[in-house]
């Protein structure tokens, strides 16, 4: 058995074998029953509920695979809503004749990085499509979540709020579409793909007063922050010379004619705390793994409503717009 | 990356702003030629950089814009027939023809390819060989070398499904045509730092000659644009008009001797249409006869002469691209015309003045 064949999708003993052999002995969680659904033990109060699909190509780039993302992407939309990720699902459309090793290597990768999630996966589906039907693997997370603190939503900003971003921008869609297109090859162009449990559990027990979250992945920070400026009716002002970018991310942007601010991340993390709050909440994101990089970047105004202002280099002012099209297909 | 930077050094672009108010008692309307300029105006907030005296309009050199209706509708024609596959610049994906676009039309099963140079096209045939691989040749002299070298390339290795649908422009009859049309007012003009790359300085000294507007050759970055500005209004004020190469870092007066025979091997001129112009004598490039296996409006003739005139739309794109009207006073401009469902041209383009105006403008 070294591909994956239709009748591992089939339902059949060689399923019940896929199973064992690569999720299971990858990422099984403990007490696995082999029932049709998992059972949760939970605490009283409101769950946190999310599902993403995921279908990047290539499924392996530098500084991450489709299994990673797959997991980080879905616990970083938990987060946002101020819960702790508790299980996740993950379903898989797997075209025939992917390479067992491969499927195992994403497993393994979703093991580890729900570990580092503080998460479990504790159900699942696998189904099989003819060769050509899809490309080598998708996959769906889907996620439940305790919420902590209720009320943190996109909708929360209030004016004088100053916002924090966990990091630089860019780098996920830079490093896939570099590697897909075999850009540049050199620069070295690593994806964030990370599951950012430790920056907001950790801000979540100070006690810190929290208005927004939201994680910028597909229409970067520009998409976000206009989702934000609009759900809130308020007028978010970041300044340009604040926002982390990487050089060689700058440059493959410069080179490629792309604005930074419209790339995807898929481990970047916008808080928006009141203006008291700042610097604590600041320093201690930067004591996190993925947040030594983070900054403020700017602050919440209250008019023009619903609009996101840079403030450049140059001193001048423009509107950061949401973007718009296909800018660049299949990054997560 | 650092010399880029320098030309976005803020210190330098505020002092060059500031000297630009001593330029600017009487007021002045100076035209960005190239769509690139257009975007860089935008995105750097340089017109709140400006006297108030000083009002930027945008030009005719958004080479998506400016592909007239009638021929993104015989590209898509070109699409629909079997075995077909169309390669194109992803600017051109969702520019409307009269009832779709590139991107629809994929939607509905034509195979559309989007290449990053007109030799990946090339490529492509070579791995498709029982498909006919169209390349859309568009854009002015910047990008015409290189569709150049895909035809050569083709050429020498027999690579006989490979076509190309050429609707390259070249910029200064262009200008010659909007200047001569009377309609326009300017102070100047900022000429396509790029384009000059290919055809040097002089070949736009009918400018001041002929029509008496100062020009400068600009590039692109936010002091480049400046200083373009402030040699306009120099000339303006010492009553002179001439070519001044303000991109000197780039940009040599002669003409680039291996582009230029490229495109003479490669290229003839002919009339074209210009979205919002109208026809323009000499204004666009045939592929030789030498070439004509190479030439897509040969090979499919019959089917690009069958595609109906287009339907006029009530987008006022034209005036936009002839610097008559400002985006925002096309009626559609924000009122069902947005980058989401462009109803024209300019509001696709990343370097559209609708486009550049919706994005960064308040």
């Amino acid at each position: 058995m070294s591909r994956v064949l239709l009748s591992h999708g089939a339902g059949g003993r060689e399923m019940a074998e896929l199973i064992r052999r690569v999720f299971l002995a990858s990422y099984g969680p403990p007490g696995f029953t082999g029932d049709d659904s998992a059972a949760l033990a939970l605490e009283a109060g409101p769950l946190a509920f999310t599902t993403d699909s995921f279908v990047v190509d290539p499924i392996f780039f530098p500084g991450g695979d489709i299994g990673r993302l797959a997991v980080a992407g879905t616990v970083n939309d938990l987060l946002t809503a101020a819960a702790r990720p508790l299980a996740l699902s993950a379903s898989f459309i797997l075209e025939e004749g992917l390479p067992l090793s491969t499927l195992t290597e994403i497993a393994t990768s979703m093991a580890e990085t729900a570990r580092e999630s503080g998460v479990a996966i504790v159900t699942g589906d696998t189904k099989v499509v003819p060769r050509g039907s899809a490309d080598q693997i998708f996959i769906t997370t889907s996620g439940v979540g305790q919420i902590v603190r209720p009320g943190v939503s996109g909708a929360g900003l209030r004016p004088g709020d100053r916002l924090i971003l966990t990091g630089s921008i860019g780098d996920h869609g830079m490093a896939v579409l570099l590697a897909r297109e075999g850009l540049l090859a050199g620069e070295d162009i690593v994806s964030d793909a990370a599951p950012l449990t430790e920056i907001v559990l950790r801000l979540l027990e100070s006690g810190c007063e929290l208005h927004a979250m939201r994680d910028p992945t597909r229409g970067g920070i520009a998409a976000v922050l206009n989702e934000m400026a609009r759900q809130s009716g308020v007028c978010v002002e970041i300044e340009e010379s604040l926002v982390p970018v990487k050089p060689g991310v700058a440059a493959a942007c410069e080179a490629l004619g792309l604005d930074v601010f419209q790339v995807a991340n898929e481990g970047k993390m916008l808080i928006a705390v009141p203006a008291r709050e700042a610097e604590a909440a600041l320093a201690l994101v930067r004591q996190c793994r993925y947040g030594e990089q983070a900054q403020l970047i700017g602050e919440v105004k209250s008019a023009p409503a619903g609009r996101v202002q840079l403030l450049t280099r140059l001193g001048t002012t423009r509107f950061l717009a949401p973007p718009s099209g296909e800018l660049l297909p299949r990054i997560c | 990356m650092k010399f880029l930077k320098d030309f976005q050094n803020p210190l330098l672009v505020r002092e060059t702003a500031r000297r630009l108010e001593g330029l600017a008692s009487a007021p002045a309307i100076i035209m960005e030629v190239c769509g690139t300029h257009t975007m860089s105006v935008a995105r750097f907030g340089l017109k709140s950089l400006l006297p108030p005296t000083v009002r930027l309009v945008s030009g005719p050199g958004c080479p998506v814009c400016v592909t007239a209706q009638e021929d993104i509708d015989a590209f898509l024609a070109l699409g629909r027939f079997p075995g077909v596959i169309l390669a194109s610049f992803g600017d051109m994906m969702r520019v409307p023809g009269s009832e779709a676009s590139l991107e629809s039309c994929r939607a509905e099963g034509a195979d559309v390819r989007v290449v990053y140079a007109p030799l990946e096209a090339v490529d492509l045939a070579r791995q498709t060989p029982h498909k006919d691989v169209v390349f859309w040749g568009v854009g002015f002299e910047t990008t015409m070398p290189a569709t150049a070298l895909a035809i050569q390339a083709a050429a020498r290795s027999g690579v006989l499904n490979f076509s190309v649908f050429c609707h390259h422009k070249t910029m200064p009859p262009a200008l010659r045509a909007l200047l001569a049309g009377g309609e326009l007012k300017v102070s100047g003009l900022l000429l396509p730092g790029h384009v000059s790359t290919i055809i040097g300085v002089d070949v736009f000294r009918f400018i001041p000659e002929q029509f008496h507007v100062p020009c400068a050759v600009t590039g692109f970055e936010p002091l480049d644009i400046l200083l373009g500005i402030e040699s306009v209004l120099r000339q303006r004020q010492e009553g002179k008009a001439l070519v001044d190469n303000a991109y000197g870092r780039a940009v040599k007066t002669p003409a680039n001797p291996r582009a230029q025979s490229l495109l003479k091997e490669v290229f003839e001129p002919q009339d074209a249409v210009w979205r919002g112009l109208g026809k323009i004598p000499g204004s666009g490039v045939k592929i030789r006869e030498k070439y004509a296996p190479f030439d897509a409006s040969n090979r499919f003739r019959e089917i690009i002469a069958a595609v109906p005139p287009a339907r006029t739309r009530a987008c006022r794109c034209g005036e936009v691209l002839r610097g008559v009207l400002a985006p925002s006073d096309c009626p559609l401009f924000r009122a069902g015309c947005d980058p989401s469902q462009p109803q024209g041209p300019c509001m696709v383009s990343r370097e559209g003045a609708c486009a550049a105006a919706f994005r960064f403008e308040p």
